[in-house]
């Protein structure tokens, strides 16, 4: 809502001294909160005066251009009195026109310093200023010439302008409905400075009878109170007045025609929206209703819209002539040629606007008040204001008969202990200054033992609880007496195990070389075909957006690995010569039920609880992580991690499974083929052994193909794991270890067995065989080559031995290598080298 | 013990003549000084300490003397033996400090090699950030509470006193899931996690939610779609706005500084009645509008001039919305204020573009290091 300052004061009885900033200050701390000031005067400093043009020669220029050598009447603004010398380009003036001059020593916007400067041959002494100059329209259209009537010579030329009129925009929240007018905006500044508010709506207006224009309300509880006036003989040529169309467009809106631009501006004054009919095109009683399925209407912006049987109509006896309170019908809008206006003023049920202007997506300035609630007992002022402003400023009659259908709903008292703003806020305020301060504001207020009854205004139909009056009490004290006190709450439980180790995991890993990045949760088909994803894989199964950001990305992701990858990728672009990133974030997968809407009158039952947290789908915590280019860098003391032939695979899985280390939980890797991993190089993460493990997800190279389709090098590697599922294994509780300190013995073998045989069994064997003695046991070799058989690997390990009581003879230790050694004979073919 | 040589004839004993022990001492001792490293001081032991070297000789002959004469010839070769050993001892030492010191010198390297083998990771700002919030909280002795980001419109708008026909649910343009029928939407806000904390727990409860939070925003330098929100909840009895601001004040105070305090103004939140808009004292500028690195006439930037800066909402909790979260609204009353944690990190890190810190530029997170 922007508001001219002078309109303010018209209406509430400002000091003088009061500043547009310390006026929009007060409104601020009242809740009508400042969105900018404008102040037109405040990039010109003066003088700035009025001046009569006495003579003016035009000039041919050697240019081609023709100037006119001046002078001008400035009176004693000059400090002689004598007419001033100026040179002026323009030619939309003619001596005796009164214009405006900016005499030297003055600035005009753009600090646009003026002073007596030869030019053309003449010392020109200042300068008549255009529009643009003054900066009071974006183009030039020559030099502004005032009406005659405007001011005498040397007059001060900044009120002439409107110059000193600020504009103050505020930003209105759906509670303050009121303060879309001028009316509740000068009625709030009144109540902050303590003076006389002067209503626009208190006004004499003539007494309903049945002369007026006939009107049948068919759904009064739609549209309560619809008060109708007729005008006549309104001269079409007939233009606006200059304060109102200064108005509207301070108030950022276009003047279009003198009816319309007056129903404008009482509907900025009062906050009613009002609607003006051709009368000439009406036919017979003009009716509300809610429209029949299928109606349509052409609204006067042209649009043909096929109307529900929620949205209220106007009707006459031809048919539909408006969709009520959001915007007229185009057969009967105003026109150049109207002379008969019948002017609507009626209340509206603010519902049926909102869901009117939602359903036919219409934003209006009368929809935007109409939906937010605006007073309805103000219906007959407002269109005794519009008749009033057509008569004197359009040559119009006002015909008799005062047209007012129904009557505003009364408003419920709302009862609430005296005390309770003063609990609410902490401030300390006495009865007696909540019922001031409510009847300040335009409650009645009746005391009733400990309790304040107190009726709402009209113009407040947000304000039915309690709370509510509590607000409106604690504005006026003021916010900035509420003091600073620190509640305190008793003994808490710190943070959860879960909330704990996700910290653990962002610092283990962020401590192996990884960097945290944060990616929108996003996916579309194209990401996920990047990804190499059969056509029935379960993350392909997507919850879908209503309206996505982007086509190309309509769904909630369902893993983590399209913004890692495009990170990495982005990373690389920009310089980066290697990226270890990591994210945790939410994932869905499967499809999504239904959610109940339950009542909010009170808490919903365990039953209809389970049903609405059931149907909320299921969000695990995902962790994903990608390692591209060199992890390790390349410098002096010799080669970092190349692509070509770089395990950046065990770079991957080793970062898991020191996260797994970190937190108690060992992970084990068993090999498996998913995308977008290579088929090859791809292991599942496992917790625990044997039929107990757990799969918590993914860890390995990525395929070729998804390196290019990312332009990540090749052998670039990712891992996506659920860890939610990870943390819940965590184990709460870590049971410190016996040391032995007897002497440890070392063993080491080399087993050759097929290359088809894995490492983790080899090495589960031998730890089974080697039996208790052994303390360690770790592949330090892998060996293919001249030395063994095609189609065979030598593995090497070192067995480590140590006993908790004792030193270990030789005897002892080779026994247990033996066995060791003869289970992965039996389990996995291992010959000893 | 061996008898008397009757034989023997003292004289004869060259070796044991005091000029021949001087002399050998003396050469021993020369050799030694002479020995210029470990390798050569070996040598000089072989020949003056070992045991074919002259003294360990006439150590030797020593039982060869009558009984009165070995007293003194023994104190004799003892002594220069003891002093060829000793000055052995003082050679060695400084024959390896040497040594020591040569090795040293050419094991010698640059320092200021780059070190940076092993490039660094980090935590992103916004987690870390969130952490330092949720701390400031559980040290006053609050919980933080969490909950999904797909969430049931009722738990998002309903039970938050926004209804179907709120105005105020077109002030937040939502994400809405398929089908409409699902009523999921991606949370606007962190609220609905109040609303499941109240739903599931019995008051008093003092929580804090940080989380992730999506509204259809325009993607720039100071909006995004994607954005993240700490919202705090009190319920007790006897909670007001007093405790709300000294909640506030405290916070501001431990993210900013001291001095930052907050300061009120009325507005709308249908969650909440009466709502407020929290602003912090600029941090920058202390409040006094002007740019503190100039001399005072230049306006301050991160506020523009006002000597505030929007910090987030806040109020006390509508008891319509205590009423259907099931909480006693006769019994207790609450606050709840909730702000940006990007913006406030945007504030207290002078980053200037909000694309930082979605877009994975580690030169970003790194800047920050694992802990805010």
């Amino acid at each position: 809502m922007r508001v001219p300052v002078s309109w303010v004061r018209e209406h509430a009885d400002l000091p003088e001294s009061a500043t547009s900033e310390d006026l929009a200050a007060r409104l601020t701390a009242l809740g009508l909160k400042l969105e900018a000031l404008e102040r037109p005067a405040e990039a010109i400093t003066g003088p700035l005066v009025v001046g009569r043009v006495l003579t003016m020669e035009p000039e041919p220029q050697k240019n081609g251009k023709t100037i006119n050598w001046c002078t001008v009447d400035v009176g004693d603004a000059n400090g002689t009195g004598e007419p001033q010398g100026i040179v002026c380009g323009a030619h939309n003036f003619a001596p005796g026109d009164l214009v405006v001059v900016i005499l030297p020593g003055g600035v005009l916007p753009g600090n646009f310093a003026i002073s007596a400067r030869k030019t053309y041959g003449h010392v020109s002494a200042g300068m008549i200023c255009s529009g643009a100059e003054l900066g009071l329209s974006a183009e030039s259209d020559g030099i502004v010439v005032l009406p005659a009537d405007a001011g005498e010579p040397g007059q001060e030329a900044f009120g002439v302008l409107g110059l000193d009129d600020d504009v103050i925009e505020l930003e209105i929240n759906p509670d303050r409905a009121y303060a879309l007018s001028v009316r509740g905006v000068a009625r709030d500044a009144a109540l902050a400075y303590d003076v006389d508010f002067r209503d626009p709506c208190d006004r004499d207006v003539p007494p309903a009878d049945d002369a007026g224009w006939p009107v049948r309300i068919e759904d009064p509880s739609g549209c309560p109170v619809f008060a109708a006036r007729l005008v006549s003989g309104l001269d079409p040529t007939a233009t606006t007045p200059e304060f109102v169309a200064r108005r509207l467009a301070q108030a950022g809106m276009r003047p279009i025609s003198l009816p319309v631009d007056v129903t404008n501006y009482v509907m900025l004054e009062t906050g009613r929206p009002i609607h003006g009919y051709d009368a000439d095109k009406l036919t017979g009683t003009v009716g509300v209703r809610r429209a029949n399925a299928g109606e349509t209407l052409t609204t006067l912006d042209g649009t043909r819209r096929t109307l529900s049987t929620e949205d209220l109509v106007v009707v006459d006896d031809s048919g539909l002539i408006g969709l009520g309170g959001v915007m007229g019908g185009e057969d009967t809008e105003m026109s150049g040629t109207t002379t008969r206006v019948l002017v609507e003023s009626a209340h509206w049920d603010p519902v049926s606007m909102f869901r009117t202007g939602r359903r036919h997506k219409i934003t209006s300035e009368a929809g935007k008040r109409n939906e937010r609630g605006v007073d309805p007992t103000i219906c007959e002022a407002a269109a005794d204001r519009v008749v009033e402003l057509l008569v004197a400023y359009g040559g119009a009659t006002a015909e008799p008969g005062v047209t007012v259908v129904g009557t505003p709903p009364p408003r419920e008292p709302v009862t609430m202990a005296a005390d309770l703003p003063a609990r609410v806020s902490g401030i300390e305020i006495p009865a007696r200054r909540t019922v001031q301060t409510l009847r300040d504001q335009g409650f009645v207020v009746e005391e009733q033992g400990p309790d304040v009854v107190a009726t709402p205004p009209q113009w407040r139909p947000d304000v039915t609880d309690p709370f509510d009056l509590v607000e409106e009490v604690v504005r006026v004290v003021g916010y900035d007496a509420v003091p600073s006190v620190l509640p305190t709450p008793g003994a808490g439980r710190g943070l959860t195990r879960s909330q704990r180790l996700r910290r653990r995991v962002g610092r283990t890993l962020a401590g192996a070389g990884a960097v945290e990045v944060v990616s929108f949760p996003f996916v579309g088909d194209a990401s996920l075909d990047a990804l190499g994803l059969d056509a029935d894989d379960d993350r392909r199964r997507t919850i879908r957006l209503a309206n996505p950001l982007s086509a190309q990305e309509p769904a909630y992701t369902t893993t983590l690995l399209p913004g890692l990858l495009r990170a990495a990728a982005r990373n690389l672009g920009r310089g980066a010569t290697g990226v270890t990133l990591f994210e945790t974030g939410s994932v869905v997968r499967g499809g999504s039920s239904p959610t109940p809407i339950l009542g909010v009158e009170s808490r919903p039952s365990e039953l209809e609880l389970k049903e609405l947290l059931a149907g909320v789908p299921d969000q695990p915590l995902h962790l994903g992580l990608v390692v591209a280019g060199e992890r390790e860098r390349a410098g002096w003391w010799g080669a970092g991690t190349s692509p070509d032939g770089w395990a950046g695979w065990a770079d991957a899985i080793a970062l898991v499974r020191r996260l797994g280390d970190e937190l108690g939980v060992p992970l084990t890797t068993r090999a498996a083929v998913l995308a977008p991993w290579h088929p090859g190089r791809c292991a599942e993460v496992l917790a625990g052994t044997g039929e107990s493990a757990v799969v918590l997800g993914h860890a390995g190279e990525l395929h070729p193909r998804v390196c290019d389709a990312h332009d990540l090098p090749r052998r670039s590697a990712a891992v996506e794991i659920d860890l939610d599922a990870l943390l819940a294994l965590a184990p709460e509780r870590v049971v410190g270890p016996e040391l032995s300190s007897f002497p440890m013995a070392k063993e080491d073998v080399a087993l050759v067995v097929d290359v088809s045989v894995t490492a983790a069994e080899v090495e589960a064997a031998l730890r089974e065989g080697a039996g208790e003695l052994l303390e360690s046991v770790r592949l330090f070799d892998v060996y293919t080559g001249a030395q063994v058989p095609d189609g065979k690997k030598s593995l090497a390990f070192a067995l480590r031995f140590r006993a908790p009581d004792r030193t270990l003879t030789e005897a002892e230790t080779g026994a247990a290598r033996d066995a060791a050694v003869a289970l992965a004979a039996e389990r996995c073919g291992a010959v000893q080298r | 013990m061996s008898g008397p040589n009757s034989d023997f004839d003292p004289v004869e004993v060259a070796v044991l003549q005091p000029e021949a022990v001087d002399a050998a001492r003396e050469a021993a001792l020369a050799a030694i000084e002479a020995a210029g490293d470990p390798e050569e001081l070996k040598a000089v032991r072989t020949a003056h300490a070992g045991d074919r070297s002259p003294l360990a000789l006439a150590n030797r002959e020593i039982g060869a003397l009558p009984p009165q004469a070995r007293k003194e010839a023994g104190q004799r070769v003892g002594k220069a033996r003891g002093a060829v050993e000793q000055a052995l001892g003082r050679r060695a030492a400084v024959l390896e400090a040497e040594h020591e010191e040569r090795m040293l010198a050419v094991e010698t390297v640059d320092v200021t090699l780059p070190t940076d083998r092993h490039p660094a990771g980090a935590r992103h700002p916004l987690t870390t950030g969130a952490e330092l919030i949720a701390d400031v909280f559980v040290a006053m002795g609050w919980e933080v509470a969490e909950g999904p980001v797909i969430e049931a419109e009722w738990l998002n708008f309903d039970a938050l006193n926004l209804g179907p026909d709120h105005p105020a649910r077109t002030m937040q343009d939502t994400f809405w899931t398929e089908p409409a029928s699902d009523h999921l939407v991606l949370r606007t806000q962190t609220s609905p996690v109040q609303a499941r904390t109240m739903l599931t727990r019995t008051p008093p409860i003092y929580v804090v939610s940080p989380g992730r939070v999506f509204r259809t925003d325009e993607y720039d330098a100071t909006h995004s779609p994607v954005f993240h929100q700490v919202e705090g909840l009190a319920i007790d009895r006897g909670i007001s706005m007093a405790h709300l601001k000294g909640t506030l004040d405290h916070f501001a105070t431990a993210m900013f500084g001291e001095g930052i305090t907050t300061r009120f103004r009325p507005s709308y939140f249908p969650f909440t009645e009466p709502s407020a808009e929290v602003d912090l004292v600029c941090f920058v500028c202390r409040g006094t509008g002007t740019d503190p690195e100039r001399d005072g006439t230049v306006t301050c930037r991160t506020c523009k001039g006002e000597g505030w800066i929007e910090w987030g909402g806040c109020g006390v909790v509508n008891p319509r919305v205590l009423r259907a979260c099931g909480v006693d609204d006769t019994e207790f009353t609450g606050f709840a204020f909730g702000m940006g944690i990007d913006r406030s990190l945007m504030f207290r890190h002078g980053i200037a573009d909000m694309r930082d810190l979605f877009e994975g530029d580690v030169r970003f997170a790194t800047t920050f290091g694992s802990e805010l």
